[in-house]
């Protein structure tokens, strides 16, 4: 990603009239400046490596419990019921390659990181953002769990969580996300 | 920044955060008559004008999913109305206050910023003409029907969602999509004045609403022609648009296009969010996903005459429809009304300009026999619209793939053709 980066910096230059002017004069001075307050309370994305992972940690015992009361009137008693589009939250390993691949956490999601992130943010609907941080690693726990990626006893917390090795995590190409603008791709983007 | 409570006492309380505005010599809000509560100002709204009674065009539920379709066949122009451009969210909008509406401009930036409506409306603005098109859109696997079909691996799949049916019109097969006149401010603007540090490489955008919907774009694209928009064909963004703000992402798929918009973080790779790494990857046949597609690609559809019209009897007819490409201009549009074995060129109808519907005209007499009409775009890369069975081939699969299968394939632009019947009726023909 690095290098992506330092690519991309000759074109900012070009863009904007060089670094000079990026880090001085800001050319309209509208916009008020944003408190380190305000930033925390907003910033809530968590990207691949983790670390913006608040610290907590959580157990898949504890998550279940959670599970059972917040999540299962939708998901199921087991979280193998595919009552949604994204069917069930587990199962599907094997069958990337068939004619009906059945994409779930343990057999599609790439980063652990992304599934603390959408329950903190999207889940349950109706609730969203009103589960706490200990909570969210309770229950990201009991569905790493579930899907046979973590063991039982395991103790999740914002250091171990963005180290798990996702079961496709070598499922994507190319291996890290890349964009060149106007390059030229087959039809539909693909294969 | 609580966007879920409305109404007067929460407009009192936040008269402390507009007393802060006035005294760094920003406007109060314009338009906004002074103590005049907000629901007065919506009791007046009888006053905003309505179509003819005569006229029936409206927006289609897109399915199990919220959400709904532009009436295509309806559409004049390369504009959909703001009462008919296509919706695709689960949220409604409706309670976002822009007096408390607030946009986070911060990550790797020298200044971090926080803007309000008012600050943006200060700034140099521009208004550009762009589609914004659901990445799968036309798609013949959707993820509703993932779970009609029961599919989720056991094989019982039934018929796919409209690839089959005779009967849908273009605003089922091709109405999650809209082009807009939009008003707003550069995106570049606003990290200018943020000023972006030199290790950035990628944005995160977010909205306010309930599950804030997040994509990251590559800071290029950020910086070059994202738009702020806080007006849609020439009057406020509709709420259920993203009012009061939301960003216009030139040719990406849809769903990048973050709609109440209230954070840009500046960051140097991508997120990883949910909607990167599962509903908007691409899953290849071999098992391996491809991800970050971004742009959509070179399509077109005769919007008349299209499936459920009817053509009286034989005789002249105008054949016109939409080409658009997230790739840039349409350079050219052929139209064939043999089924596919000669094709002319359509004439493209002024403005064509880049990432925007181009409205196409082919002037036809028809001799009153059954046939099929075809519609095949070519953008300003030279990438040309594939027919089904050219996209198959590139997949790598036969046409019953698309028929069974659970697997949602994005991007899905083939070109569709429509069957006319000797009485002047008209099909959908995807499969023949
Ligand atoms: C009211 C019903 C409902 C409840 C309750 C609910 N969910 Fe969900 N969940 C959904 C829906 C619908 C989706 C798909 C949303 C989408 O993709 O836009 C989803 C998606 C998910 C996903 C992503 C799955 C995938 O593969 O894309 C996860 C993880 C998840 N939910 C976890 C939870 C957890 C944990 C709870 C309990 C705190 C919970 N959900 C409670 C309805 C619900």
């Amino acid at each position: 990603m690095r290098c992506l980066a330092n690519l991309l910096v000759p074109a900012i230059m070009a863009l904007s009239g060089g670094l000079v002017t990026l880090a001085q004069t800001p050319p309209y001075n509208v916009g008020r400046p944003a408190t380190d307050q305000e930033i925390r309370a907003w910033d809530i994305a968590i990207g691949p490596e983790g670390e913006e992972l608040p610290p907590g940690s959580g157990t898949s015992k504890e998550g279940a419990k959670i599970y059972a009361q917040r999540c299962a009137s939708c998901h199921g008693p087991t979280a193998a019921e595919g009552k949604f589009i994204h069917g069930p939250l587990l199962g599907g390993r094997e069958t990337l390659t068939t004619l009906y691949p059945l994409k779930t956490l343990g057999s599609y999601w790439p980063f652990a990181t992304g599934i603390w992130d959408y329950i903190r943010r999207g889940m349950p609907p109706g609730g969203e953002g009103s589960l706490t941080t200990d909570e969210v690693y309770h229950l990201t726990a009991f569905l790493l769990y579930r899907n046979g990626i973590i063991k039982e006893t395991d103790v999740l917390n914002e250091k171990n969580l963005p180290k798990i090795q996702m079961p496709n995590r070598n499922g994507f190409v190319p291996a890290k996300p890349e964009w060149k603008p106007g390059e030229k791709r087959p039809h539909g983007l693909y294969p | 920044m609580d966007a879920k409570q409305p109404g007067r006492r929460r407009f009192l309380k936040s008269g402390a955060a507009l007393a802060g505005l006035a005294v760094s010599g920003i406007r109060p809000a314009a338009g906004q008559t002074p103590g005049a509560s907000p629901d007065v100002v919506h009791k007046e709204r009888a006053a905003y004008g309505q179509p003819s009674r005569f006229e029936a065009a409206s927006r289609i539920p897109a399915g199990p999913n919220p959400g709904s379709r532009t009436p295509l066949q309806d559409v004049v122009g390369i504009i959909a109305a703001n009462g008919l451009h296509f919706v695709q969210s689960s949220y409604s909008g409706d309670n976002i206050d822009p007096r408390k509406h607030r946009l986070l401009i911060h990550g790797m930036v020298h200044r971090p910023l926080i803007f309000s409506l008012e600050d943006l409306k200060r700034l140099p603005s521009v208004s550009r003409i762009h589609f914004v098109e659901c990445t799968g859109n036309t798609s013949p696997v959707t993820p509703s029907l993932t779970t009609i079909r029961g599919g989720i691996g056991d094989g019982t799949g039934k018929g796919s969602e409209w690839i089959d049916e005779l009967h849908q019109s273009v605003q089922q097969t091709h109405g999650k999509m809209g082009c807009a006149w939009y008003t707003g401010v550069l995106l570049s603007v606003l990290l200018r004045e943020a000023g972006v540090k030199p290790e950035a490489g990628w944005l995160l955008l977010e909205g306010a609403e309930p599950g804030h919907l997040s994509r990251s774009i590559p800071l290029a694209k950020g910086m070059d022609d994202v738009l702020v928009a806080y007006g849609q064909n020439g009057e406020a963004i509709r709420p259920e648009q993203g009012y009061p703000f939301r960003t216009v992402v030139p040719g990406f798929e849809g769903n990048i296009n973050i709609k109440w918009l209230r954070r840009v973080k500046v960051i140097d790779q991508p997120h990883m969010v949910k909607e990167e790494i599962n509903n908007y990857t691409s899953l290849r046949l071999d098992g391996k996903a491809r991800w970050f597609q971004l742009e959509m690609p070179v399509k077109s559809v005769i919007t008349f005459p299209s499936s459920g019209q009817r053509l009286p009897g034989p005789g002249f007819y105008n054949i016109t429809g939409l080409a658009w490409s997230g790739r840039g201009a349409i350079r050219k549009v052929e139209v064939s009304v043999d089924s596919g074995r000669t094709w002319k060129d359509a004439q493209l109808e002024d403005p064509v300009v880049r990432m925007a519907w181009t409205r196409f005209h082919f002037p036809w007499t028809w001799n009153g026999e059954a046939t099929r009409v075809l519609s095949r775009s070519t953008d300003e890369q030279g990438d040309v619209q594939p027919t089904l069975a050219e996209f198959s081939k590139v997949w790598g699969v036969n046409l019953e793939y698309w028929r069974k299968t659970t697997n949602f394939v994005n991007h899905f632009n083939v070109i569709q053709p429509w069957k006319i019947n000797g009485d002047g009726s008209v099909q959908n023909a995807m499969l023949g």
